[in-house]
């Protein structure tokens, strides 16, 4: 096991630092950061001033070294268009995003698994196809299209949520409902799946001959076995909800991290994206490794 | 009908229309998709009062016919979702054939490579790089497919190792066939069917990632009219006229719903697997 969670780790921060190198790289991809930020009308001076004052003119490796060594001890830099540190950015507008992601997998989970234990229930029935087909469409709805058709539906035609912003809990209903429909078709086919293969095995068949009630053998038994791998897939698929995040805030006009990175990349303000993308990517590792580790202390076989 | 074989008949019937649209719709479209009519602004569609035959869905903000418009919208969609594929699948592929074929440190590489990409946040990179590189089809395009191999490379290699475990593939060694020989003649043939169902699953992501990208502005560039862009540029105006975002939003869901129904088709008569 001691093997085990030390490869993970190893792994964990070898990803952390190849995104580290991928988030610097995706910022110098256009060589004219400076133009951008001076407008495509500023002198030559001016960009030349801008790009000293930025230190854009010393090699990449330099810029590299330098800005890495200060991400690892938690500066992340200042904004080239707000007056403020990247951190603070970062900080001001992380909890927002945090909380809908929470609420959003909460969601999930509750739409999801209660659906997939009915499909498995009735394996092959039209219950099963209709539930199938639910999680099918939940894939194909464009998750940006849904947030506006709520918006018409719930806050305008029935003036039952508001359209935008988050000044009472009602703000939060639409947003997270929209965010966890990444999440739902897999949860599904997941817990539909375990509860399937779950339901004909030997303990189920045990309980089923000591004459214990349906809803206890389905709950208590076949259930408690199916969950392992839904939790653990629930931690992955909130990165997955996070690093979405930014269409649905920009939607709902929710100022988190997605929406600021979004601005961020539309007025070219690498510090900052580079820093949301960081941000993301350790959240997901952080959120994988934990699935990873749960996985390997309740089953041993996953200790590969 | 056996309740098994409906979605795959509803998936090729949906898939094989808008085919059929993407390559000859724009020859039948009844306008112009980019003729500008500051006259006839959001006209809506012929089933709602004020509606004209002229304009079967209405018109958006500059009086371009939002039929045309969605035609014409269809191939790029259908074009974004086939080329991305082609380029992921390669990618993927390539990637993950070779990890499960040769294993070991081979493999301990791929499987890096896959975890490296699972955590970058596909949407906010996807973002930053049109914006850096400019906004187009091909920019659009290569990005998308660029990012999104890792579904291929994962099953691929899972397929790949089970595939290595079996007779024919010691027989064709014994036979003496050279290691390209094996994987191009004797493995890529077995896995293929587990391939074509993770390219309906993929083109359906990819067609949602360009709407989305579009959506936010940095897909693919205006006049072009890419769904995702209608509904952005009629995103100010749905409070008042809300069939502007329903018609393309619709057309988008039927279209991806289609793909999905047929890669789920094609993986229970094929028995392909899709996990993860």
């Amino acid at each position: 096991m001691l093997r085990f969670v030390l490869r993970s780790l190893l792994l964990a921060v070898l990803v952390c630092l190849t995104v580290l190198i991928i988030s610097f790289a995706l910022s110098r991809l256009s060589g004219n950061l400076a133009i951008n930020i001076a407008g495509p009308d500023a002198s030559p001076e001016a960009i030349a001033t801008i790009e000293h004052e930025l230190g854009l003119d010393r090699p990449l490796p330099v810029q590299f070294m330098e800005w890495a060594s200060r991400a690892a001890h938690g500066d992340l830099g200042s904004s080239y268009m707000y007056h403020a540190t990247v951190a603070s950015l970062i900080a001001s507008h992380l909890p927002v995003t945090l909380r809908l992601g929470a609420i959003a997998i909460a969601i999930a989970i509750a739409i999801a698994v209660p659906l997939g234990i009915l499909a498995a229930l009735n394996e092959g029935t039209w219950i099963d196809v209709g539930v199938g087909m639910v999680a099918l469409a939940g894939q194909a709805v464009p998750s940006f299209w849904l947030g506006l058709v709520l918006i018409l539906w719930f806050g305008v035609d029935l003036h039952w949520l508001p359209i935008a912003g988050l000044a009472t809990w009602r703000g939060y209903v639409l947003p997270s409902f929209v965010l966890s429909f990444v999440a739902i078709p897999v949860m599904l086919r997941l817990t539909r799946g375990g509860m399937i293969d779950a339901m004909r095995a030997d303990y189920v068949r045990t309980a089923r001959a000591k004459g214990l009630s349906r809803a206890s053998i389905v709950l208590k038994h076949a259930f408690r076995n199916a969950a392992m791998p839904v939790v653990a897939v629930s931690a992955v698929q909130l990165g997955f909800i996070l690093g979405g995040s930014v269409v649905t805030e920009v939607v709902f006009n929710v100022r988190g991290v997605g929406y600021l990175a979004w601005e961020s990349i539309g007025k070219g303000d690498f510090p900052v994206v580079q820093a949301v993308v960081l941000l993301f990517a350790i959240i997901f590792v952080l959120l994988t490794l934990f699935a990873d580790l749960m996985g390997a202390l309740l089953d041993p076989r996953l200790r590969g | 009908m056996r309740a098994g074989r409906l979605p795959l008949a509803l998936g090729l019937l949906i898939v094989g229309f808008a085919t059929l649209v993407a390559v000859f719709g724009p020859f039948f479209a009844p306008h112009d998709p980019f003729a500008q009519d500051l006259a006839h602004r959001y006209v809506p569609p012929a089933w709602l009062p004020g509606g004209s035959p002229a304009h079967w869905l209405g018109t958006d903000g500059l009086g371009r016919d939002y039929l045309s418009r969605l035609i014409l919208g269809a191939r790029i969609s259908m074009l974004i979702g086939v080329s991305t594929v082609v380029l992921s699948g390669i990618i993927g592929t390539t990637l993950g054939v070779l990890g499960g074929y040769f294993g070991g440190p081979v493999d301990a590489v791929v499987m890096f490579v896959v975890s490296c990409r699972l955590a970058i946040p596909l949407i906010l990179v996807a973002l930053t790089v049109v914006f850096m590189v400019g906004s187009s089809l091909a920019v659009v395009v290569l990005t998308i497919g660029l990012l999104l191999w890792e579904r291929f490379a994962v099953v691929s290699r899972a397929v790949t190792r089970q595939v290595c475990a079996l007779d024919y593939i010691a027989a064709a060694w014994a036979a003496g066939c050279s290691r390209p020989r094996v994987i191009l003649g004797e493995v890529l043939p077995n896995i293929a069917h587990h391939l074509v169902v993770i390219a309906t699953i993929d083109m359906a992501i990819a067609i949602l990632l360009e709407a989305a990208l579009s959506f936010l502005g940095l897909g693919v560039p205006p006049p072009l009219p890419s769904w995702g862009l209608m509904i952005a540029e009629a995103k100010d105006y749905m409070f008042f006229k809300p069939w502007v975002i329903e018609v393309p939003g619709v057309a988008l869901l039927v279209l991806v719903l289609g793909i999905n129904l047929l890669g789920d088709g094609l993986r229970d008569l094929l028995g392909a697997r899709t996990d993860r």
